[in-house]
Order: C-alpha cells, then sequence, then structure tokens
C-alpha cells in the first residue's frame, strides 16, 4: 500500500490555477523529491499534503487514510521549513521537544526521545543552547530534530538546504541522505535544485507550470527524459538541442548540414530537435553534429568545457581536462548514437 | 633585515601617534547645541519638580533651583497623609489593570487580524483604526452615560473601562506580528499546537519588544491619565494620584511644594516599569530562529 497517496490534486487561487490535477504515489520509506523551476507548484503540492493549504479538488491520503479535511497535527506528519522557523526562544532541548508537547506520552519517555534523536543528529552537547548560538547547519539539524522526534508517517522538507552555503549545502545533504537510511520513514522533499534531486531521491517528480513532467528514478530522469524541459533542467550544463527534420528511412536532417540515421517513431517531414548532452558530445570522429571555432573553455580540472559554434547558438561540450582546443581553434564535435535523444520540435515530447 | 629595519621607526610612530582630531564643523556644532538645548528641557521639569518638593512654602514661588534651606518635611507629611496611600494604590490597581488587560487583548486582536484571512478583516482593522481619530473629549461624555447605567461611577470600572483596549495598542501589535514569519505559525500548527496555544507559545515571545514598548506606553498613559478619572470618580477614596494631587491646597492656596513632592514620589514606579521593560526594547525583535 502506497504511504502517500496524491489524486487529481488541484489547486486554485481565485481564477489563478496553479496545480492541474496532479496525481502520485508513494511507497512507504521512499525518498521523493519534486523538483522544479519557481513557481512550478512544488511546494504548493507540499503544503497540501502538510494540510496548510486548502485543497481545491482532489485527494491526499496517508498511510491509506484520506485527509483532506484532517488539521495538519492530524495527519502524522512532520514538516522541515526552508527557514528553519526553530523557535528563537526556546533552547534546542525544548525546539526538539516542541513537537512531543501535545502527545500524551511520560515526560521520562520525551526526555528520553529527545536524546535519541540528539544522539542521532550529533547535538547532544548543545541541547541547552539558543538557537541564536548555533550555525546554520546546527539550526537545520534542530529543526529535523523536531521533525524526528515525533516518528512521522511522513517527513516533508520544502527546500531545507536553501539558506545554506555550498559546502554545508554538500555536507547536509549527505547527512538527510544517512538519516533516511537509518530511520527509514518515507521522505518528501522539495529543491529547485536538481544536484539536490539526484543526489537523494529514490524517485524524482519533475514538475513544471502545475504539472507533473515525469517521475522516475534519478537515472530514469536523466537517460531517458520524458521531454525537452526535462532534458534541460536535469543535468548540468543542460542538454544540448540541435534542430532538425526527420526524412525517409529514419535519417535525420540537421540544420546544421548533417544527416543523423536513428530509429525514431518521428514520421518523415517532422520537426524534431534531437538531444545531446555535453558528456556524450566530443571532439573526434564520427558523424559530424557540430562544427565550429571553439568560442570560450571553462577548465574544470578533471575536464573542460568548451563552447562550440556560432556566438549565440554554441552547443556545449566536455572536452579532455589535460589537453583542450584552444579558444578559436576549429572543432567537430560527435557523439555515439545511442547517446541521442529525438523530441518532437512542436510539442516537446521524446520520441525515442 | 635591512627592510624590517626601516619599516620598524615608522611603525612605531604609528602606534603611538595620537588619532588624528578631525575638527568640528558648523553642522555638527548645531547639532550638539539643539540636542543640548532639548536635553535641558527635558530636565528642567524634573528638576524644579524635586527642587520644589524640597522647598518651604513661602519660597516656592521663588525660581532659584537649588533651595536655600532644603528640607524633606513635604515627603513627611505626604506620606504620612492616610489618602495619599489609597491614591497610590488606586493608580497603581488601575495601570497595572489595564497594561495587563491591553497587552492581552490588544495582542490578541492584532494577532487575528494579521495572520487570519477572514472575510471583512481589512474593514474590521480600518475600523478599529478609524476610533483613534476621534479624541477623547468627544468620547467622556458617552463614557459617562456608560458608566452610568452600569452603576460604574466611582468605581475602578468605571475608571479602567474605556482604557482595557486601545486602537494604537491594536495597531500596534498588529505591524509587530507582521513582522512573526508564518513559517513559526505553521511549525506550531503542524506541532499539534491550538491556535490560542501558538498565540501565546509561539507568536508572542517573539513580539516581546513591542509588549514591552506598549506596556510603557499603557502603564504611563493610565498613571498620568487626569481627565477621566476626575470626572468619573466623585468621592476622595477613589481619586488617582494625578487627581489627589491636584485636590492639595484649598481655594485660597495652592500647596505646590506639596504637588510636586506627590508627583516626584509618584514617578518611582513609572521608572521601575521602564527600567523592567526597556530591556526588552533594546533587544529588539530577535529572529535568531531563522536563517541567519
Amino acid at each position: 500500500m502506497a504511504d502517500l497517496s496524491i489524486r487529481d490534486l488541484v489547486k486554485r487561487y481565485d481564477k489563478t490555477q496553479v496545480l492541474h490535477g496532479i496525481s502520485l504515489d508513494v511507497e512507504d520509506g521512499e525518498f521523493v523529491v519534486f523538483v522544479g523551476p519557481s513557481g512550478c507548484g512544488k511546494s504548493t503540492t507540499l503544503r497540501m499534503i502538510a494540510g496548510l493549504e486548502e485543497i481545491t479538488s482532489g485527494e491526499v491520503s496517508i498511510a491509506g487514510r484520506l485527509v483532506n479535511n484532517l488539521e495538519p497535527k492530524e495527519r502524522d506528519i512532520a514538516m522541515v521549513f526552508q527557514n528553519y522557523a526553530i523557535y528563537p526562544h526556546m533552547t534546542v532541548r525544548k525546539n526538539i521537544g516542541f513537537g512531543l508537547r501535545t502527545a500524551k506520552m511520560p515526560r521520562a519517555d520525551k526526555e528520553r526521545r529527545i536524546d535519541e534523536v540528539a544522539v542521532i543528529l550529533g547535538m547532544t552537547d548543545l541541547l541547552d543552547r539558543k538557537p541564536s548560538q548555533l550555525s546554520g547547519g546546527q539550526r537545520q539539524r534542530v529543526a529535523i530534530g523536531r521533525a524526528m522526534v515525533r516518528d512521522p508517517a511522513v517527513f516533508l522538507f520544502d527546500e531545507p538546504l536553501s539558506n545554506l552555503d555550498a559546502q554545508l549545502r554538500t555536507q547536509m545533504r549527505l547527512e538527510i541522505k544517512k538519516l533516511h537510511q537509518r530511520v527509514g520513514n518515507t521522505i518528501i522533499f522539495v529543491t529547485h535544485d536538481q544536484v539536490e534531486a539526484m543526489t537523494m531521491a529514490d524517485r524524482i517528480v519533475i514538475m513544471k507550470d502545475g504539472h507533473i513532467q515525469q517521475v522516475g528514478t534519478p537515472s530514469e530522469v536523466y537517460h531517458s527524459p520524458a521531454n525537452t524541459f526535462v532534458a534541460r533542467f536535469i543535468g548540468a550544463p543542460s542538454m544540448n538541442m540541435l534542430p532538425g527534420v526527420v526524412e525517409d528511412g529514419g535519417k535525420i536532417w540537421l540544420d546544421s548540414g548533417t544527416e543523423v540515421t536513428l530509429n525514431t517513431a518521428a514520421k518523415p517531414g517532422q520537426a524534431v530537435v534531437l538531444g545531446v548532452r555535453p558528456e556524450d558530445l566530443y571532439p573526434g570522429d564520427g558523424p559530424a553534429l557540430v562544427r565550429g571555432p571553439v568560442l570560450v573553455r571553462e577548465p574544470l580540472g578533471a575536464e573542460t568545457l568548451i563552447y562550440v559554434g556560432r556566438e549565440g547558438d554554441e552547443v556545449i561540450a566536455k572536452a579532455d581536462g589535460r589537453t583542450p582546443p584552444e579558444v578559436g581553434e576549429e572543432v567537430t564535435l560527435t557523439a555515439a548514437l545511442e547517446n541521442l535523444h529525438v523530441f518532437d520540435a512542436e510539442t516537446g515530447e521524446a520520441l525515442r | 633585515m635591512a627592510v624590517t629595519e626601516e619599516i620598524r621607526p615608522n611603525a612605531d610612530a604609528l602606534l603611538h601617534a595620537a588619532p588624528p582630531r578631525r575638527p568640528a564643523n558648523l553642522g555638527q556644532i548645531l547639532r550638539w547645541t539643539l540636542l543640548f538645548l532639548g536635553g535641558i528641557a527635558m530636565v528642567m521639569p524634573i528638576a524644579y519638580m524635586i527642587s520644589t518638593s524640597l522647598k518651604w512654602p513661602h519660597e516656592v514661588y521663588n525660581l532659584q533651583l537649588i533651595p536655600d534651606e532644603p528640607h524633606l518635611e513635604n515627603y513627611t507629611y505626604v506620606l504620612e497623609d492616610g489618602r495619599f496611600y489609597g491614591w497610590f494604590i488606586n493608580s497603581i490597581v488601575i495601570a497595572v489593570v489595564t497594561t495587563v488587560s491591553n497587552v492581552l487583548f490588544d495582542s490578541l486582536v492584532g494577532y487575528t487580524l494579521c495572520k487570519f484571512r477572514f472575510p471583512g478583516r481589512y474593514i474590521v482593522f480600518i475600523a478599529i483604526l478609524s476610533t483613534l481619530m476621534i479624541p477623547t473629549e468627544m468620547l467622556v461624555i458617552p463614557w459617562y452615560l456608560m458608566s452610568q447605567q452600569l452603576g460604574w461611577l466611582d468605581t475602578y470600572w468605571g475608571i479602567m473601562f474605556p482604557g482595557l483596549m486601545t486602537a494604537f495598542g491594536t495597531f500596534l501589535m498588529k505591524q509587530f506580528f507582521e513582522t512573526v514569519p508564518d513559517d513559526f505559525i505553521e511549525a506550531a500548527r503542524i506541532d499539534g499546537l491550538n491556535e490560542l496555544q501558538i498565540w501565546w507559545t509561539v507568536a508572542m515571545p517573539l513580539v516581546k519588544p513591542a509588549l514591552a514598548a506598549l506596556a510603557i506606553f499603557v502603564f504611563l498613559g493610565n498613571w498620568t491619565a487626569f481627565i477621566w478619572p476626575l470626572i468619573v470618580t466623585n468621592s476622595v477614596e477613589m481619586y488617582t494620584l494625578p487627581v489627589g494631587l491636584s485636590s492639595f491646597g484649598d481655594e485660597a492656596d495652592v500647596a505646590w511644594e506639596l504637588i510636586m513632592t506627590g508627583a516626584a514620589i509618584s514617578t518611582i514606579p513609572t521608572l521601575v516599569v521602564f527600567l523592567i521593560f526597556q530591556r526588552y526594547i533594546i533587544q529588539g525583535v530577535v529572529m535568531a530562529g531563522l536563517k541567519g
């Protein structure tokens, strides 16, 4: 049985519809990440699951129980907010134990539970401190502790790492993942950062304009994107898009003048977009997908990103880090056919 | 080595040199003068109040600040006058009850108007705010008629009821609650608190500076209130301090030295209240629980 089930969820603010009937099943213990650009409806979905936003229509069920009309406290969820929302006037101990205030359990049990959570999060020495005496990462840990202490059916994380610096974000990402492996609760995690989504999720839900674009494992959404939006959103740098037209026999005539033969569902005469990831595009022999001068080089150490082609219409490729082509040097970029993606130019849907 | 030796004398000179003095410009002189005059204007009434309280009656109209023969007889007289204690207690009861009432109810209404979305919310807020534009003098007669009909003339309730909640306090608290992020409220909601518990446990501690400011305003306002207590009270026993002090003297003469003595004593509670609450105001709104 799914731990969390969303059916045809719709959210409307007056005349503006922000969620257009999304449906999703999340299995018990699964780590699901909602990812998408600002305004795509991911946080709204999370808040509707939490009971902080009214549901215009549709159903939300947690552990098999319809929760549409239940108060947040009755839904067996806990939430970690982007701004941490730990109470500045309370110590770490009181903050972590705050969620147990209304729980009917003996005081000693509550204290034991707080201590257990503090041990898991490595915060035993900080229990008597106030939030103002903590670093950003420690505050975030307190917020997680406050959610953990209640042992809810579902954890909800609303962009919890956005306010941390890059190094701490990476560290906390790892800690949350370890925590999930340790406690095994279901987690719904919202982020706009595709790296966070890729590194943490069991499954990723990619959203845009109130619609789910694709649901899949990190590998699925990366290697088999459902449309051009997913293809561009997942992966950094973004997938290159090369426009072309399908000819007879599965041949695709690219606007750059190159012909590629692929096994696609596209019909002859159909306008398509050929997608190729920068790491799959490299200088070398083979069908010349792109020819042109190197405009810019971005050395990353192990590899160098090169921008090739005409100004404003360039593609990105990854070259060797030790001997990359010089700026201005004419290069021919090629790719293995199995690494090419074909999308309908009009709808953006994947055709292969 | 040679380089170090060359640099050291210069470094020593820099370390031991007096900081450069900037010449005071005209603007600075003007600012300091204005501040000095402002300070004098603030301090002089207090200085004269204390000075007069130390004078004999025949010296009162002599404007010199240091009395010829300073004495504490006035303090002995006022403190031995049984009426003074009664007025003092009346003022304390009224100021404390109205302060507690305002802190609770102004913040409750302010919180509701700020954090809940309900139809007519804006109209209610404007209606409350618009009462700020009605002068007290216009309200005194309706208040008096209400007190009369409710049987509250010459009672604590009669003195207190117009000030138990204020539009200003509601406005102040609403504006301060705007600074409390909704995340705190929502986190508490998820943690299982009901709305009243959220207001009391989460929101109120976050607006302590505003509560302190409100407490000081309301306490001082009620401690020094004169017109309404004068109108609504009839018996000397129900007088508040300002009303009672004004009654010192008779038709022929006003005993300024006693009035000033009473006034000097009556400033003590206001100082205590200010000292208790001012640290919260200085602290400012602490939002350390949010991203830092």
